[in-house]
């Protein structure tokens, strides 16, 4: 049994079959790839395993609790944290607040009315917030504008909150698209050290094969909404109906 | 000190020794001088500012904090002076009960309120509000006449037989704090000035500091940054674990009990109320002042209510007359033509010289009057140092 059981889901929008019937296991403390071309599916599945969107059909277990039916912040709180494909930051603050946020959310949970305590006092908040930005490297950027940094400093600091939070499971949609080849070996870096490091389990879609083959341990390939293979990743490079889904019948 | 950092606690201070020192702040010219007409420091529109300052204030927590633009608030500080006069018809002419029936009052209807209106958000939210606060100006001036005494509005009559008071057979009640009337005053002359200090100016001033004073605590709070979080980027706040519905009604109720509190205060100053309180030009009003203050910030709009109170109370004062007088000095012919130039933006014309002031402001001081008081600041700072500098390097020369 894996950390997350997707059986038979199923997603149709008006005439569109987004994704029949797909199956998938991901195992606990891995790094799994969900790739394939474009309109196979994959963000529609991943919208699905975080509550935006609520399969037609089948099932989304974590951990042996169904997700179906939650919203995204119920969800977050079983321990599933999500990356974005534009990084989405609290803009507006500062580095230090857009770290603290995940904090409380973790300690105090999804409402809690602390109205009248300061909060540059909760110092076990501070500290941890403190702590985290050390890791991701972000530390002299503490009262920076989190909107005036740079693409790749926004997704580390994402990446960072997610983090704080102490998900067991960690959702990253197309984590390098956009960014320049440094910023994504940083990147590719970043993950492997967070995989090493810590006890979490990392599902990844993506496009750019370079980053899939450097991080994954496993790979499903999705194509027209269905899982095409799901295999070891240095079977999946020569699978010939990889090749045919992404590179079409004839070039095959 | 009080849990505020050196930052805050200026501020209070700052805040703190104005509105204790407003009576002479606010008449800065002598009594027979032809500028007594600018002097804002009589007791009735110095409670003004100060009770418009709190409904603000409390605006400026729904509004700056979440972003959530409510265009319907006066129907809280309506709802919160109808609670009011009730309690002082009734039960007390004591101001107190009576302020704290019109913050009980106003919250329980933000709550129903802001459980229908918070549904939605960005301009539909706007719309829904300002849909409830015209159908309660609605209700108040037909339908629920028995309650609210319809176009006419609620007094205190020689009729009203408190609970909690022992008034002679005939004889009107009055608003007080334990016996001291509210409209009492302590006049002081010092030559040709004449500064009054009102009992219900003062009462109100505390309770505006009180509401300051929270507002800091709520602004530096783990809530308020949920809140700024909210106005930030809702989609990281679902996917952080974080519920934004009830962060976003408790600020809103908040924000409700604020106009509430407001709306109590008015009452024990004037013992009145009429429904054009819910009318949405009020709700408009506030957010003219908040904006117009500094959206977002602490200070802002208590000083846009001052702004706005100000024109409204004394630039509508002058008339065709005052103006004549002053240009009196020029050839008739100019005279005239400068005052037909003038006379628009004066009067009952005040409007106009509110709506050039807000777009200029909105137009160059996104910020508000308070991004204007931190230009002029640092152009100081700069221009000192230099100065510093020039004169640093003069003896090198």
């Amino acid at each position: 049994m894996g950390i997350l059981e997707v059986k038979d889901v199923g997603k149709r929008f008006g005439g569109l079959q987004a994704l029949g019937d797909v199956n998938l296991s991901v195992k606990e403390n891995t790094v799994h790839a969900i790739i394939g071309p474009n309109g196979a599916g994959k963000s529609t599945l991943l919208n699905c395993l975080v509550g935006k969107l609520i399969p037609d059909t089948g099932s989304v277990m974590f951990d042996g609790q169904s997700v179906l039916g939650r919203t995204p912040h119920e969800i977050n709180q079983m321990g599933i944290s999500r990356v974005f494909q534009t990084p989405e930051i609290f803009g507006d603050l500062t580095v230090m607040e857009n770290m603290m946020i995940p904090c409380f959310a973790k300690r105090d949970g999804a409402f809690r009315m602390r109205a009248v305590e300061d909060m540059m006092r909760e110092k076990d908040i501070v500290e941890k917030a403190e702590a985290m930005l050390e890791d991701m490297n972000m530390a002299d950027k503490h009262h920076m504008n989190a909107a005036s940094m740079s693409r790749g400093d926004k997704r580390r600091l994402e990446i960072g909150m997610c983090l704080a939070q102490e998900p067991r499971l960690l959702l990253l949609d197309e984590p390098t698209a956009g960014m320049a080849r440094a910023d994504t070996n940083n990147t590719i870096d970043l993950l492997k050290q967070i995989s090493d490091e810590r006890d979490i389990t990392i599902a990844i879609i993506e496009h750019d094969m370079h980053v899939v083959f450097s991080l994954a341990q496993r790979i499903t390939v999705l194509a027209q909404g269905t899982p095409l293979v799901e295999d070891d990743p240095e079977n999946i490079k020569g699978h010939p109906k990889v090749r045919e889904a992404y590179l079409g019948e004839t070039a095959a | 000190m009080l849990g505020l950092t050196k930052k805050d606690l200026q501020l209070m201070l700052i805040v703190t020794g104005l509105t204790m020192l407003a009576p002479f702040i606010l008449n800065p010219f002598p009594e027979s001088s032809g500028m007594a007409q600018f002097n804002a420091g009589y007791p009735d529109l110095m409670q003004r500012f100060v009770i418009f300052g709190i409904f603000a204030i409390g605006f400026n927590l729904l509004f700056g904090l979440t972003g959530y633009l409510s265009f319907g608030h006066a129907a809280f500080l309506g709802v919160g002076s109808y609670g009011a006069i009730w309690m002082m018809k009734l039960v007390s002419l004591n101001v107190i009960p009576a302020i704290f029936m019109g913050v009980i009052v106003a919250g329980i209807f933000s709550v129903a309120v802001g459980y229908i209106c918070l549904r939605r958000s960005g301009i539909y939210f706007s719309i829904l509000t300002l849909a409830i606060a015209q159908m309660s100006y609605a209700l108040a001036y037909s339908v629920l006449t028995p309650i609210t005494g319809g176009e006419t509005g609620l007094q205190i009559k020689s009729t009203d037989r408190p609970l909690l008071s022992n008034l002679a057979e005939g004889e009107t009640g009055r608003a007080n704090l334990f016996g001291m009337d509210m409209r009492q005053s302590f006049e002081l002359s010092i030559g040709d000035w004449l500064f009054t200090f009102n009992v219900g100016y003062y009462i109100a001033a505390v309770v505006m500091l009180i509401a300051f004073y929270v507002s800091i605590r709520i602004f530096r709070s783990p809530f308020g940054l949920m809140l700024r979080a909210i106005k930030s980027n809702q989609t990281r706040m679902s996917y952080t674990g974080l519920n934004p519905r009830p962060h976003t009604l408790a600020a809103f109720v908040i924000s409700g009990m604020y106009a509430g509190l407001a709306g109590g205060l008015l009452v024990a100053m004037d013992t009145q109320v009429g429904p054009e309180r819910m009318f949405w030009t009020a709700s408009g009003e506030v957010v003219l002042m908040t904006i117009l203050g500094g959206v977002g910030t602490l200070i802002g709009p208590v000083l846009g209510a001052g702004v706005i109170k100000y024109m409204e109370n004394i630039l509508s004062k002058i008339n065709k007359d005052v103006l004549h007088e002053w240009f009196a000095f020029m050839p008739d012919g100019l005279e005239d033509f400068i005052v037909f130039l003038v006379y628009p933006f004066i009067g009952k014309g005040w409007h106009l010289t509110l709506g050039i002031l807000f777009m200029l402001v909105v137009i160059f001081l996104p910020g508000g009057l308070v991004e204007g008081g931190q230009r002029i600041g640092k152009w100081i700072k700069n221009r000192r140092k230099a100065k510093d500098t020039g004169a640093s390097t003069e003896p090198a020369e």
